[in-house]
C-alpha cells in the first residue's frame, strides 16, 4: 500500500511537472533561424575569430542576418565554405581573395648582429614592453615566438637557423592571429597571389638608410630605386622603408633585381633564366633571397654586454 | 612607533655602499648627448641648430606642450648635430650632441656658493621660474614640476611632502645631497611652500639615515612650518601614494591624483633644483648620480652634467669590474638594465648600479602555489598573481576589474615570489594594454 501511494504521488508530480515544462517551452520559445545551425555545421569550428566575429556561431548568425555576403569571409574555410554558406542561404558568395601571413623581417642571426643579451621571459610582448630588442634594429622581429603561440593551425614556426618565424602557407588560413600578437607589427596579411607567387619588402625598419644598414645587412634603406623601377606605381617609400601595394603589383619582379640590400623578396617564382616554369615551392622551402653572405656591419661593443631586462633577483639572497 | 604606509611593502637588503661619500663634481666630458625627451609628456622642441655656439645654461629646446619641460645645455661648446641617439631602452630618440669647448657659463647664473634665503617673488613668478628652468621630478618619474604646482581647479593643497626616503637599495644621491646642501634644500622647501600656497611641509626620511634626520631636524628648527619626519624603513615608501599615506594617513583613491587629498609630493633633489633655479637663476643641467655595486672599486656620489655618457661615470668610480653581468640605470628594484654603457645621464637618472654575473642571473620559474605572498606585499592592495593570469589569458576585462592600472610597478611581487614568477613583467604588459583600452574608450 505504502509503495503504491509513493508511486502514484510521484507519478502525479511528474505529470504536473511535464505539463508545466511543455507549457513553458511553448510559451517562452525563442525562435531561432534553423539556418544558423546549418551554416554553423559547414563552418570549420576553429573559433579562431579571424572573420572578425566572436567564434563560428557568431559568424553564422551574422551571415544569416546580413543582406548580402559581401565582405564576409571565413579565412579558414575560404571560398569553398563560403560557397556552401551561399547555397544554404540562397545568397551570392562574394569572390574573396585568399590571403596569407607574411613575415616582413629578414634580420637573420648573421645579418643582424646582437648588441646585447636578453635573459628575461621569452615573450615578445614582455621584451618589447621593456626595451628595443637584442639587436641594433628596434623595428624587426624579436624572435621569441608570440606568433607561434598565437597560431591555432600550427602554420608558423621559428626557424632555429635564422631566428625568424616562417609561415607554412599550406596550413596558414590568414586568420590574422599572429599579426595581432606581434608587438612589432612585422607580420602582414597579403594576397596569396597567382600560383602563390608573392613579392614583398621584407623589412619594416624606419631608421635612415645608414643606421638601418648598420643594424642589419638585409634592411631596406629607403633608397627608392624600386619605386623608380616599378612600371605600375605599386611601390611607395615612406619613413625610409618601401612598401609594395599588393593590389597594384603585377609581379614583374623588376624591383627585386634593383634592390641593393636584397630586402625585396620573391616567393614561389620559378628560377630566373629557366624557360620551363617549375612547380611552385612552399614558403618553407624557399631560402631568403638575401641570405647573409654579406659580413655583419655593426662593430662589436665593449667586452661587457649589458643585458636588458629588469633585475629583481639581485637582492634576493 | 615610526610611521609607514599600511598595506604591503618589503625590506630588501639596503646595501648603501656609497653612504657617507662626499659628492664629487665630475668635469664635463668631450661630448655630451642631451636627449630632447627627458621627461614624461611631449618631447621638447629644439631651438638651436648645428654649428651654434652654446654656453652652460643656454636654452637648447623649448617645452613642446603643457606637460613638457625646457632643456638647457650642460656644457659650453658647439652643437655638433641634432640627431637620433640611443636611449637606455635601445630606441633611437632625438638628442642634441654638443662638442665641449671650455666651461663658459651664462652671465645670468649666480655661481657663488653663498646661501640666499630671501625670496620676494610671488607664487606665479616662482612657478614661471621653475618652468623656465626645466625642472622635473628628479626621483625618477620625471614629471614636470610646474604642472604639479598648478592644481586642477577645485583642488587645494594643504601640505607639501618632501620625498627624502630613498627607499631603493644602493642609492645614496638624495642622502648625500641632504648632508651637504641641507640649508639650500630647506630654502627650496620654503619657496615651494610659497608657490603652492601651503603652510605646512614635512620632509619624510627613512630611519636608515639617522645622520640625515639629525642634520635636517637641527636645520629645520629655524624654518617655520617645516617638520622632519623619520619613517620606518620599508620599500616602496618613495611611491607618491605610499608616502602620503605614511606621512598623513590619507589614502589616495584609485585613479585619483595626490592633490585630491590635499597633498603635493616633491623629491628632495627637485627641491634643491628649485632652490638653484629661483635663487641662483640656474636651470636644471646637472644632478647627483650614485655609481655603485658590490664589485665597483670606488662606489661614489657624483655631481654630473646631464648628457654625460654613463661610461664616463663608471670610469670615475674605478671602471667596469671584471665579472659585471648587468648595468642598471636607477636602483635594483625599479631600475632597468641599460642597453649600452654609452647612453647619457638624464634628468631622472638617480643611479648607476653594476651587478655581478652571480647577482644578475634569473632563477628558474616554477608553478604558482597560491601562497599569496605577492598579495601580502603589494603596496597598492592588488592581487599580482591574478593580474598575471589575466594578462597571460588576455582577459583584459578581468584585469581592469582587478585594477591593473593602479600597479605602480614597484616589483615587490616579483621580488618576493618564491617560485620566481615574472609577475611584474606580465603585469606591465597587461597594464599598458588596459590603459590603451581605457584611453580609446574615453576618446
Amino acid at each position: 500500500m505504502m509503495i503504491l501511494i509513493a508511486i502514484i504521488s510521484l507519478g502525479v508530480i511528474g505529470i504536473i511537472g511535464a505539463l508545466l515544462l511543455y507549457w513553458a517551452s511553448k510559451k517562452f520559445e525563442v525562435h531561432e533561424d534553423p539556418r544558423i545551425g546549418q551554416v554553423q555545421s559547414v563552418l570549420p569550428g576553429a573559433n579562431c575569430g579571424g572573420c572578425g566575429y566572436p567564434g563560428c556561431a557568431g559568424f553564422a548568425g551574422a551571415c544569416v542576418k546580413a543582406d548580402s555576403l559581401e565582405g564576409m569571409l571565413c579565412p579558414v574555410g575560404g571560398a569553398p565554405v563560403m560557397a556552401k554558406i551561399a547555397t544554404i542561404l540562397g545568397k551570392e558568395a562574394a569572390a574573396a581573395e585568399p590571403k596569407v601571413a607574411v613575415v616582413r623581417c629578414n634580420g637573420t642571426c648573421q645579418a643582424r648582429p646582437k648588441t646585447n643579451k636578453y635573459d628575461g621571459v621569452k615573450s615578445c610582448a614582455i621584451a618589447s614592453a621593456l626595451y628595443g630588442g637584442e639587436t641594433g634594429c628596434t623595428f624587426g622581429c624579436l624572435g621569441y615566438g608570440d606568433c607561434v603561440k598565437a597560431c591555432n593551425f600550427d602554420a608558423i614556426h621559428i626557424n632555429p637557423e635564422t631566428g625568424l618565424p616562417e609561415v607554412d602557407e599550406d596550413k596558414c588560413t590568414a586568420c590574422g592571429a599572429c599579426a595581432k600578437a606581434c608587438p612589432k607589427n612585422v607580420i602582414e596579411l597579403r594576397k596569396k597571389g597567382p600560383k602563390s607567387r608573392r613579392i614583398f619588402v621584407s623589412c619594416v625598419n624606419k631608421d635612415k638608410g645608414a643606421v638601418a644598414r648598420k643594424a642589419c645587412a638585409n634592411a631596406c634603406i629607403g633608397c627608392g630605386k624600386c619605386a623608380k623601377e616599378c612600371p605600375f606605381e605599386a611601390i611607395t617609400v615612406e619613413n625610409n622603408v618601401a612598401y609594395i601595394d599588393y593590389t597594384k603589383c603585377r609581379m614583374c619582379r623588376k624591383c627585386v633585381a634593383v634592390c641593393p640590400t636584397g630586402a625585396i623578396h620573391e616567393l614561389n617564382f620559378p628560377p630566373r633564366k629557366e624557360a620551363a616554369p617549375a612547380a611552385p615551392k612552399s614558403a618553407a622551402d624557399v631560402q631568403p633571397v638575401a641570405s647573409a653572405t654579406k659580413a655583419p656591419v655593426a662593430e662589436t661593443k665593449n667586452e661587457v654586454v649589458p643585458q636588458a631586462t629588469e633585475v629583481k633577483e639581485e637582492t634576493k639572497k | 612607533m615610526l610611521r609607514t604606509f599600511r598595506i604591503g611593502g618589503i625590506h630588501p637588503p639596503e646595501n648603501k655602499l656609497s653612504a657617507g661619500k662626499k659628492i664629487t663634481a665630475l668635469a664635463a666630458p668631450k661630448q655630451v648627448i642631451i636627449p630632447l625627451s627627458q621627461h614624461i609628456g611631449a618631447p621638447a622642441q629644439a631651438v638651436v641648430k648645428k654649428g651654434d655656439l652654446v654656453k652652460v645654461g643656454t636654452l637648447l629646446a623649448k617645452a613642446g606642450g603643457f606637460v613638457s619641460a625646457n632643456i638647457h645645455s650642460s656644457v659650453s661648446g658647439k652643437v655638433n648635430k641634432i640627431d637620433n641617439a640611443l636611449d637606455a631602452s635601445g630606441y633611437k630618440r632625438p638628442a642634441v650632441f654638443i662638442d665641449v669647448e671650455g666651461d663658459d657659463w651664462e652671465e645670468s647664473i649666480d655661481r657663488s656658493e653663498t646661501l640666499v634665503k630671501e625670496c620676494t617673488l610671488s607664487s606665479k613668478e616662482i612657478i614661471d621660474k621653475i618652468a623656465a628652468a626645466g625642472i622635473v621630478g628628479m626621483g625618477g618619474a620625471t614629471f614636470p614640476t610646474q604642472v604639479k604646482l598648478l592644481p586642477p581647479p577645485g583642488n587645494k593643497a594643504d601640505i607639501l611632502i618632501i620625498n627624502a626616503v630613498e627607499c631603493e637599495p644602493y642609492l645614496t644621491a638624495d642622502h648625500s645631497l641632504m648632508m651637504e646642501k641641507g640649508e639650500e634644500i630647506l630654502v627650496g622647501v620654503s619657496i615651494l611652500m610659497k608657490a603652492a600656497n601651503v603652510n605646512k611641509a614635512v620632509i619624510g626620511i627613512e630611519n636608515n639615515k639617522p645622520d640625515a634626520i639629525a642634520h635636517m631636524t637641527k636645520l629645520a628648527a629655524s624654518y617655520q612650518g617645516i617638520e622632519v619626519m623619520p619613517l620606518k624603513v620599508k620599500y616602496p615608501q618613495g611611491g607618491e601614494k605610499q608616502l602620503i599615506d605614511a606621512v598623513t594617513s590619507r589614502q589616495v583613491k584609485s585613479g585619483a591624483l595626490p592633490i585630491s587629498v590635499g597633498a603635493i609630493v616633491q623629491n628632495v633633489g627637485t627641491v634643491f633644483a628649485v632652490y638653484q633655479a629661483v635663487q641662483k637663476n640656474k636651470p636644471l643641467f646637472e644632478r647627483v648620480v650614485t655609481v655603485t655595486g658590490k664589485a665597483v672599486a670606488n662606489p661614489s656620489n657624483f655631481l654630473v652634467r646631464i648628457g654625460t655618457p654613463i661610461n664616463v661615470l663608471i670610469e670615475a668610480a674605478g671602471g667596469i669590474p671584471e665579472n659585471t653581468g648587468k648595468i642598471i640605470g636607477g636602483g635594483p628594484m625599479m631600475g632597468k638594465a641599460l642597453i649600452s654603457p654609452e647612453v647619457p645621464v638624464g634628468k631622472g637618472s638617480s643611479g648607476v648600479l653594476l651587478l655581478t654575473k652571480e647577482e644578475s642571473v634569473r632563477k628558474p620559474m616554477h608553478d604558482c602555489i597560491r601562497c599569496a605572498k605577492c598579495v601580502n606585499v603589494c603596496p597598492m592592495g592588488l592581487n599580482p598573481a591574478f593580474l598575471m593570469r589575466s594578462t597571460v589569458y588576455k582577459n583584459w576585462e578581468m584585469a581592469e576589474a582587478d585594477h591593473i592600472q593602479d600597479c605602480i610597478e614597484c616589483g615587490s611581487c616579483s621580488f618576493t615570489c618564491p617560485a620566481n614568477r615574472p609577475l611584474l613583467d606580465q603585469i606591465r604588459v597587461g597594464k599598458s594594454k588596459v590603459m590603451g583600452i581605457i584611453r580609446s574608450r574615453k576618446s
